[in-house]
């Protein structure tokens, strides 16, 4: 379903005399950004005012295969020659729930319907990960702060060095082996985020800040732990490792698409990342541009975007975080044409593309930036010669 | 099916189902199968006066999870109106008190602008699913045939108010009440006119009927007296000393409350009445948790919460990360992005894009 726009199209404002783009990375003028703002907030009233019945329909659905696909797997593990089928339907089980219904409710996206069972502040997923938590560090700091260095702690998740604003540290040489751990461990990953570690480590936070964040977690760990590895496998009875080892490859699985996924929103080259000055009092119209610039897309079938929770629609998931996520389609039209007319990028590319694009930007963020883009130097040279500074001549005055 | 519900609420079964609960699988199944909530189906609607504001009693089948009712308290009801938002009102329930499971009655007005009401009244249909809470409210009645008192019991009702009187009345009668054993029951209610009067067949066979209850009716299209102290004492001469229950339009229960001066005999229950507001920055602004109370100044909730010195949770402050939902309670808020508004009542709304328009009380 493709809505047109309903207005002709309006050129994009020329800048007035003298004026000049925010930064090289939010390249429009106030003037322009302020038009560009409002022709966002014309996006989001338009859908606002047309949520109904149909977005009621779709999301009960989901939530209707999702629980189907959950009571298979769990069933098809008595039967140990369909222990692939098992897997893979808890695993589609544990996708969707996490992403195009627990990533999206939690956003608030379906609470106009008013239905507990799909409301933001009572949703609890199927994720070692407390709701509550995660929206603390999701909808509040990374929705707000996106991609400002320093602020949005989902660059790098605490761990990876993703942005060359990130100062270089000889830890960071392991960046491509923490990413491939933090993909296989994600779901683990994203529960000890807002532990902030990282700064514990740093000094900057007190361990005794996380006892209530600790509490929470372990909670949830029990319980998840408690189902998926003790009370179904034993349910199973004499096939109990057969399930125990399901269940974990099912949360394999699922941790390694949202890893990759989440990792292709913002991550691929051509993504912008910002300063706190350049974000500072910044008006609703920069707001939108920052998010438009700091998000990347995925293109691909329906299908893709259901089982990616429509997060293959970044950029029109980060402009319109709390609209249903099934209206993102619809709306990324509209978005990249406002773009063409601005002049802006919209990032987007095949999920293979934005793949390679996120691990090569792991490899090289490994290094420090003057060494990696020094070419024809072998890089254990390269690495050893830093240490060495070049000798300054010493010029004697001529005086 | 005790095993069954049994088992559904236990621990390990909730355990399975974690994290998202029994409920919220059953329901995909049947929704009249449920482990904790509470949901009915319409099984019939009566009419019971047309008009303006016509009046219908619903008989609503709970699921096995309704622990029952005593005669005089009212329920959540939930119902999904056209375009797919759950509005809930509440409703009191007009049947005798229920036991766990058992069919109920609600009888309720359409009022004009009442979005359940009028559905329920107007269209709903046998098979019709609505949600529930349990039964709440303390306006009930502590009597039954089995009471070792003598006490008189009145009841004083206007228009809907009759309803959880009503209720009461037959649960006493249900019972096995009758007035032998010296105990009598007045029942006086005001109605605008014969053609608003709820219940005038059964009322008529109660007063005909040789059981102790008194039923006076008064219509005021018919001449019949507005309640005055004077005209009560005619009809129960030391009502300050018994024991009286009264429910219905405000004007009604001021009245009522001036005549009993105090005594501590008297019980009320009110309907809250509509709130209706206008302009942007007029009115006050309630935060009923804290007990804080300021006159709105038109800026958001919670900047106003803020300014009222109270340090509600919020985020980014601009309507998009969910951190300050909060509870709306009564009144009207205006959303600052869209400039929708809004009037429902116990609604979740964003305090930070959220302005009061007029009276307003919020959770906080």
């Amino acid at each position: 379903m493709t809505a047109a726009p309903t207005e002709a199209l309006r050129p994009a404002p020329t800048p007035e005399p003298g004026e000049e783009p925010i930064s090289p990375n939010l390249p429009l003028t106030p003037t322009q950004l302020e038009a560009f703002g409002e022709e966002m907030d014309a996006i989001r009233q338009r859908i606002i005012a047309s949520l109904g019945e149909e977005d009621a329909a779709y999301i009960r659905k989901v939530v209707k295969a999702q629980r189907a696909f959950e009571v298979a797997g769990r069933a098809l593990f008595y039967l140990p020659p369909a222990w692939p089928l098992a897997v893979a339907s808890l695993s589609i089980s544990k996708i969707i729930d996490n992403m195009e219904i627990g990533h999206n409710v939690m956003h608030g996206q379906y609470d106009w319907m008013g239905d507990p069972g799909l409301n933001s502040r009572m949703f609890e997923w199927d994720n070692v990960c407390p709701s509550e938590q995660w929206k603390y560090s999701h909808n509040y700091i990374h929705h707000t702060f996106t991609n400002i260095v320093g602020k949005d702690r989902d660059i790098g998740y605490g761990v990876l060095r993703m942005d060359p604003d990130q100062k270089w540290h000889p830890y960071y040489l392991g960046n491509p082996v923490y990413a491939f751990l933090l993909m296989v461990f994600f779901e683990w990953g994203v529960a000890l985020h807002d532990l902030e570690v990282e700064n514990i480590v740093a000094g900057k936070r007190k361990i005794s800040e996380n006892a209530a964040l600790h509490r929470g977690i372990m909670r949830k760990v029990k319980r998840q732990a408690l189902k998926d590895y003790v009370l179904f496998p034993a349910l199973t009875g004499p096939l109990f490792p057969l399930t125990f080892a399901g269940n974990a490859t099912a949360n394999l699985v699922r941790n390694i698409w949202a890893f990759n996924i989440i990792f292709c929103g913002h991550f691929p080259a051509g993504v912008a990342s910002f300063s706190m000055e350049e974000s500072e009092d910044e008006s609703r119209g920069q707001w939108y541009l920052r998010q438009l610039l700091g998000s990347a897309n995925i293109t691909g079938s329906p299908l893709f975007h259901v089982m990616s929770g429509n997060l293959s629609h970044q950029i029109e998931h980060h402009l319109f975080p709390d609209l249903p996520a099934r209206r993102y389609p619809e709306i990324a039209d509209e978005v990249r044409e406002i773009c063409e007319r601005y002049g802006l990028q919209y990032n987007t590319g095949p999920l293979h593309s934005q793949l390679l694009s996120v691990a090569k930007k792991i490899c090289r963020y490994a290094l420090p930036d003057d060494v990696s883009e020094v070419p024809g130097v072998p890089l254990l040279q390269r690495l050893l010669g830093r240490r060495k500074p070049a000798p300054v001549a010493v010029v004697p005055d001529a005086a | 099916m005790s095993l069954t519900s049994a088992l559904l609420r236990s621990r390990a079964v909730a355990a399975l189902a974690s994290p998202h609960g029994v409920d919220r699988y059953l329901e995909l199944v049947n929704p009249m199968w449920a482990a904790r909530e509470v949901r009915a189906r319409v099984v019939d609607v009566h009419r019971e006066t047309s008009g303006e504001h016509p009046v219908a009693t619903i008989t609503l089948q709970p699921t096995s999870t309704w622990r029952g009712h005593r005669a005089g308290q009212y329920v959540q009801v939930g119902i999904e109106v056209p375009g797919a938002r759950r509005t809930t009102r509440c409703f009191t329930i007009s049947s005798a008190a229920s036991a766990p499971g058992e069919r109920f009655t609600l009888t309720v007005r359409a009022h004009g602008e009442g979005l359940v009401s009028k559905f329920l009244v107007e269209q709903a249909q046998p098979g019709f699913l609505v949600h529930l809470s349990q039964a709440q409210g303390e306006f009930c009645l502590d009597e039954s045939p089995a009471t070792p008192t003598n006490n008189h019991l009145l009841f004083i009702t206007g228009g809907s108010g009759i309803t959880p009187a009503m209720s009461m009345v037959r649960t006493l009668l249900r019972d096995g009440y009758d007035g032998h054993a010296g105990r009598k029951v007045t029942f006086l209610h005001y109605a605008r006119g014969p053609e608003d009067q709820i219940f005038a067949d059964e009322l008529a066979r109660i007063a005909a009927a040789d059981n102790g209850v008194r039923v006076v009716l008064r219509h005021e299209s018919a001449g019949d007296p507005l309640f005055s102290a004077i005209d009560l004492a005619r009809e129960v001469p030391n009502f300050r000393e018994v024991d009286t229950w009264v429910c219905g339009p405000a004007g009604l229960m001021e009245r009522v409350e001036t005549a009993y001066d105090g005594s501590p005999r008297l019980r009320t229950e009110r309907f809250k009445p509509p709130v209706v507001t206008a302009g942007t920055a007029e009115g006050d602004v309630v935060f009923a948790r804290s007990g804080e109370q300021a006159p709105n100044s038109g800026a958001s909730i919670l900047e106003q919460a803020e300014a009222a010195g109270l340090t509600p949770e919020f985020g980014c402050r601009m309507g998009i990360c969910f951190s300050c939902t909060a509870r709306k309670s009564e009144g009207t808020v205006r959303n600052v992005l869209t400039g929708e508004e809004s009037s429902l009542p116990d609604e979740e709304v964003r305090i930070c894009v959220s302005a009061p328009v007029g009276d307003c009380v919020v959770d906080l």
